[in-house]
């Protein structure tokens, strides 16, 4: 303890006020882990650890463990697997077991319901032909390379599959077979589709925060109001208007085939497809790109552009050289913003995208929903997570985060 | 000194109003000279800016012609007019270094980055800023940002220079320093300038000659000693210095002398401009130029005062008198040997003579 603090005060005097700190984040604290950071992390370990199938089979697993993987296993594997198997059905978690081995190797699921159903009634020293007998599969290795891989409690499967690779039974990494991979390319439109759109948030947005920042400061409330109403309105209500807006028979075609600029049959298909999704996400992440650009604008003195016209340059130098430089920490951060909430964005491109407008977080939606394969959703998360994780970290190295200005 | 074929710049009538209503310059007439340092002086809001700013370009008169070098200037956009401008809060771009500013009127000229850099270091030389190239405006204190700006807005290498309250920003020490450097630039570069200040005595300082702006208008263009000396409006008479002002009404007038009747006393002063029998006026009188105890035969105008208070201040005594109707007449007494033992209270006699004692024409009414 330092010699010039009062001895009486004591332990207390010293972390007194930093426990009260303690004491007042500590809700927040503990908000945060209980309703995001364990959920995340819950999830996050669900895309490389997966223990069903370990649990369920662990014994035929162990003897697989010794198994050469070129001919098909002895009979004791045989004889396991039928007992876990039958075990697994009683305390129905056969089910579950034989999705997770059916993801590996497609078709195996009616091999092992079959079995553990039929697998009752033929009991007898010769495990393996009656196995073989229920179904012919059992003869073959890659069945049983399939099950020694989804035993595996640590795997990296899902993330491989996230990226359309797959592990093969000789165990190097190779593409899936092209009629599979779906998610790669999804991947890869989501990320062209949220870089067009921080690209036309940014010049939609940029103009209109320099209007509201140079405004006279009645004029820029006005503005800013109009800007944020976005916010205010419920999303499926402005989701609900800009159906209205684009369908077929919606206001703008009506208008267009009224005014004679197309033909009633040449309707302009502007929604449930890539240009409904961009146009109302657009409308949704503008605000984001408007807010952090006026608020640094504002901070520009409008004496700078004077100054450049009085020093020679003409309008366009002023603007690049004197102007736009200055706004870089708003363009980064609005910027930033605007591709990390459109690349997650889910529930616009759910409601307008149709087939062809959807995106990587409708794959992890449907994964999560209607498919259950919440490993591979997980794995699809992760990715996106390192990716705005890798974006932040470049964007930190190349200007710097505390450069970045939100308001 | 006021011929035409040396004028620089000319305001004619120019006046302007930014909401149509207020008029905030009111026809002006102005002239700069070639190589002048002309200096505006006025209270806050009496229209300094905006006449800078329609001489830069950046705003367009309501009315009136701007001319430079006998050109109208209407057409003309800020960066074809080739005029340096020092901003009042110096505008120097926070992105850029130094160097970067000092470069930058250069770069848009399209000149090649050899005598770019060469340019910069004279201007940075110049300025005494010798080695700070790399160093942000933020890095930098008031007087060298003032210095900054100072040698950028030379960068375009113009014959005329606008500076608006250069000097605001700085402490009083500072102020000095640079009013010095302000003008040794000023002299070793043969420009004009157009200075705008709200302080008189860097106006003083500075100025070959000063415009006083009251409300938009001019009152009066002249020498710094002539607007002292010779000041002939009140509000310059005031502005300018301290002066003691008097309202009285004119009884007779005669070679430029008047006789002024002012709180039942009957007042001898210089009338500037010309007035009849009844019009009123102000007189204006300096403190140092009231004596105590006047001898008769140099000062006509001799009157009994009451001493309300006296401020020593070292160098002068200040004594505040009632006299001529007025009970805020001041007057400053050198502080030297046998200045006489006054005390408040006590009756004196004062005088002054009628030359120290200007009758000028009544401001207008606020
Ligand atoms: N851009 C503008 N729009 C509207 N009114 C303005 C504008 N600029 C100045 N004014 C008004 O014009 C008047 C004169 O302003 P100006 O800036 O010329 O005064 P100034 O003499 O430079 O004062 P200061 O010493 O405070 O700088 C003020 O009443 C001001 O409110
Ligand atoms: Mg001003």
């Amino acid at each position: 303890m330092s010699s010039k603090r009062p001895a009486d005060g004591g332990v207390f005097a010293l972390f007194g006020p930093q426990l009260r700190a303690v004491g007042l984040v500590l809700p927040l604290v503990a908000f945060i882990g209980l309703t995001f950071v364990a959920p995340l992390a819950t999830m996050l370990s669900r895309s490389v650890y997966d223990p069903v199938v370990a649990a369920a089979l662990p014994e035929t697993l162990r003897l697989l463990q010794a198994w050469d993987g070129v001919h098909v296993p002895p009979e004791p594997v045989f004889e396991t697997i039928a007992r876990e198997l039958r075990t697994a059905r009683q305390e129905r978690s056969l089910g579950r077991v034989a999705t997770r081995i059916n993801r590996v190797r497609g078709g195996l699921r009616s091999v092992l319901t079959r079995t553990a159903r039929r697998v009752r009634e033929a009991e007898g020293p010769a495990w393996r032909d009656t196995l073989v007998g229920i179904h012919a599969a059992w003869d073959d290795v890659q069945t049983w390379h399939a099950i020694r891989r989804a035993g595996e409690r640590f795997t990296a499967r899902h993330y491989l599959h996230a990226l359309d690779l797959e592990r093969r039974s000789d165990g190097h990494i190779a593409p899936r077979p092209d009629e599979y991979r779906v998610y790669v390319s999804l991947l890869w439109r989501t990320l062209v589709v949220s870089l067009s759109l921080t690209g036309l948030c940014l010049l939609l947005g940029y103009p209109v925060a320099y209007l509201i920042a140079h405004a006279p400061p009645q004029r820029a409330n006005l503005l800013l109001l109009l800007v944020l109403v976005p916010f205010w309105t419920s999303l499926l209500v402005r989701t609900t208007a800009w159906i209205v807006l684009l369908q077929t028979q919606g206001v703008i075609n009506s208008t267009l085939v009224a005014l004679g600029l197309i033909a009633d049959e040449s309707r302009l298909a502007m929604i449930y497809n890539m240009t409904g999704t961009m146009v109302a996400m657009t409308h949704v992440l503008l605000p984001f790109m408007v807010l952090p650009l006026y608020a640094v604008m504002r901070t520009i003195p409008r004496l700078h552009m004077s100054a450049a016209a009085s020093l020679g340059a003409s309008t366009i130098q002023a603007f690049w050289r004197v102007y736009w430089p200055q706004t870089l920490p708003g363009v980064g951060a609005g910027s930033l913003l605007v591709f990390i909430l459109a690349i997650g964005y889910y529930i616009t491109p759910a409601l307008v995208g149709g087939r062809s407008g959807q995106l990587i977080s409708n794959m992890i939606a449907y994964h999560m929903q209607t498919s259950l394969n919440w490993g591979l959703a997980a794995a699809i998360g992760g990715l996106l997570l390192a990716f705005v994780l890798v974006l932040y970290l470049v964007y930190d190295r190349l200007v710097g985060i505390e450069r970045m200005r939100l308001g | 000194m006021a011929s035409t074929h040396n004028a620089h710049v000319e305001f004619e009538h120019v006046s302007k109003s930014y909401d149509g209503q207020i008029q905030v310059v009111r026809d002006l007439d102005l002239t700069v000279h070639e190589g002048e340092f002309l200096t505006l002086l006025g209270a806050s809001g009496s229209g300094k800016t905006t006449c800078l700013m329609m001489l830069a370009g950046f705003e367009a008169p309501t009315s009136g012609t701007i001319r430079i070098r006998g050109r109208s200037v209407h057409d003309l956009p800020p960066r074809k007019r080739g005029i340096g401008v020092v901003f009042q809060n110096y505008a120097l771009f926070p992105h850029m270094t130094v160097g970067g500013n000092l470069a930058f009127p250069l770069e848009v000229r399209g000149i090649d980055p050899q005598q770019r850099r060469e340019r910069v270091r004279r201007a940075l030389q110049l300025v005494r800023l010798e080695g700070l190239e790399d160093r942000r405006p933020t890095e930098l204190s008031g007087g060298q940002q003032q210095r900054v700006a100072i040698a950028r807005a030379l960068g375009v290498e113009p014959s005329l220079v606008l500076m608006d309250e250069p000097l605001g920003a700085l402490d009083r020490r500072l102020r000095e320093e640079m009013q010095y450097e302000i003008r040794r630039i000023q002299r070793s570069l043969g420009v004009t300038v157009v200075y705008v200040t709200h302080d008189q005595q860097e106006a003083m300082v500075l100025s070959d000659r000063v415009a006083v702006f009251r409300r938009g208008r001019i009152e009066q263009v002249a020498l710094p000693e002539t607007l002292y000396e010779e000041p002939e409006r009140p509000f310059v008479a005031s502005f300018i210095g301290e002066n003691n002002l008097l309202h009285g009404r004119v009884l007779s007038v005669e070679h430029d002398i008047s006789r002024v009747e002012a709180g039942g006393q009957i007042v001898q002063a210089f009338q500037v401009g010309p007035c009849k029998p009844g019009d009123p006026v102000t007189l204006a009188i300096r403190p140092e130029r009231v004596c105590l105890a006047p001898k008769p035969e140099l000062y006509s105008n001799r009157f009994e005062a009451d001493i309300q208070d006296i401020t020593f201040l070292g160098d002068h005594l200040r004594l505040r008198v009632a006299v001529c109707g007025s009970t805020d007449f001041i007057i400053k007494i050198p502080n030297i040997v046998g200045h006489g033992a006054v005390l408040a209270g006590d009756r004196v006699q004062v005088g002054w003579t009628p030359i120290d004692c200007r009758a000028l024409t009544p401001d207008e009414k606020e």
